[in-house]
């Protein structure tokens, strides 16, 4: 457990958590972030303007810390570009099919104490830990 | 406007969160999935210290019953755990184990410029697209 960074990962939950609270007190909207760009990408969607509003401060969050820092955070990838572009298809449709992601199910619906978010939950973790147990102990090995 | 800005501030803290708690890295989420290997629990503090803020924060907001500036809330209003939650957790729980990312963090990741990660992108957008396409079963 040598890469464990409990502080760093305690404070940034603080701040996520905070997100979460003030998208919420301010605008009345779950964060959840699949549900914020899938209703961004509707055809007929009335209400981009604050889903691509969070949507670019998501982006500018990690250029702020670089500032303060002078360096890029760290972003190592763990499989091919054909892996990618897999992933990538499996996470958009498979949020939007069970409503949500680690944000909005993990985050907002653990905290309303939802038994939909905990299923949910509880399946993504499993099935993305039973995922990565194939891939590097039985494949890989 | 209000709501613009408002929503812009909060992805800038999720952003920052998801930063220093180093979330924008697979290799520090795949470190948490796997088990197996050198496991790095730190995705359970990330998750906690958001709990610590949402729990309570959300009890308030229940209670008070609107938003700080007195608009509706939109709660979620479904609490059933049907055929479309179980399959779409299982698919994306496939995305994540497989790459490290999931949607706030691969959008955020956008911002080191390492072009993998558009790549990413698009085919979440993409899987997004294909969603609304097919019909609902």
């Amino acid at each position: 457990m040598e890469n464990f960074t409990p502080v760093s990962g305690f404070l940034g939950g603080l701040l996520i958590g905070a997100a979460s609270l003030m998208l919420l007190m301010l605008t009345g909207r779950i964060a959840g972030i699949s549900g914020i760009l899938g209703g961004a990408l509707a055809p007929d969607a009335r209400d981009r303007g604050w889903r691509f509003a969070f949507l670019a401060g998501l982006v500018l969050g990690p250029l702020a810390v670089a500032l303060a820092r002078g360096a890029l955070p760290e972003v190592n990838l763990q499989t091919t570009v054909p892996g990618l572009v897999i992933a990538g298809l499996l996470v958009g449709y498979g949020t939007r099919l069970g409503s949500g992601c680690t944000s909005g199910h993990g985050v907002c619906g653990l905290a309303r104490l939802s038994g939909r978010s905990l299923a949910a939950t509880a399946i993504f973790i499993g099935v993305a830990a039973a995922t990565v147990f194939v891939l590097r102990h039985v494949i890989g090995s | 406007m209000r709501t613009t800005l408002a929503a812009g501030a909060a992805g800038l803290v999720f952003g920052i969160g998801l930063t220093i708690s180093q979330m924008i890295d697979p290799a520090k989420v795949i470190g948490f999935l796997d088990v197996a290997g050198n496991w790095d629990p730190t995705l359970v503090l990330v998750m906690a210290g958001a709990l610590c803020v949402t729990v309570p924060g959300f009890v308030w907001a229940r209670r008070r019953g609107k938003t700080l500036p007195g608009d509706a809330i939109e709660w979620p209003s479904r609490t059933d755990i049907d055929r479309p939650l179980v399959l779409g957790a299982t698919l994306f729980g496939l995305g994540w184990g497989i790459s490290g990312f999931c949607p706030g963090p691969a959008i955020s990741a956008l911002a080191t410029g390492v072009w993998q990660v558009a790549v990413f992108g698009v085919a979440m957008i993409a899987g997004m697209v294909l969603y609304r396409m097919t019909p609902r079963f």
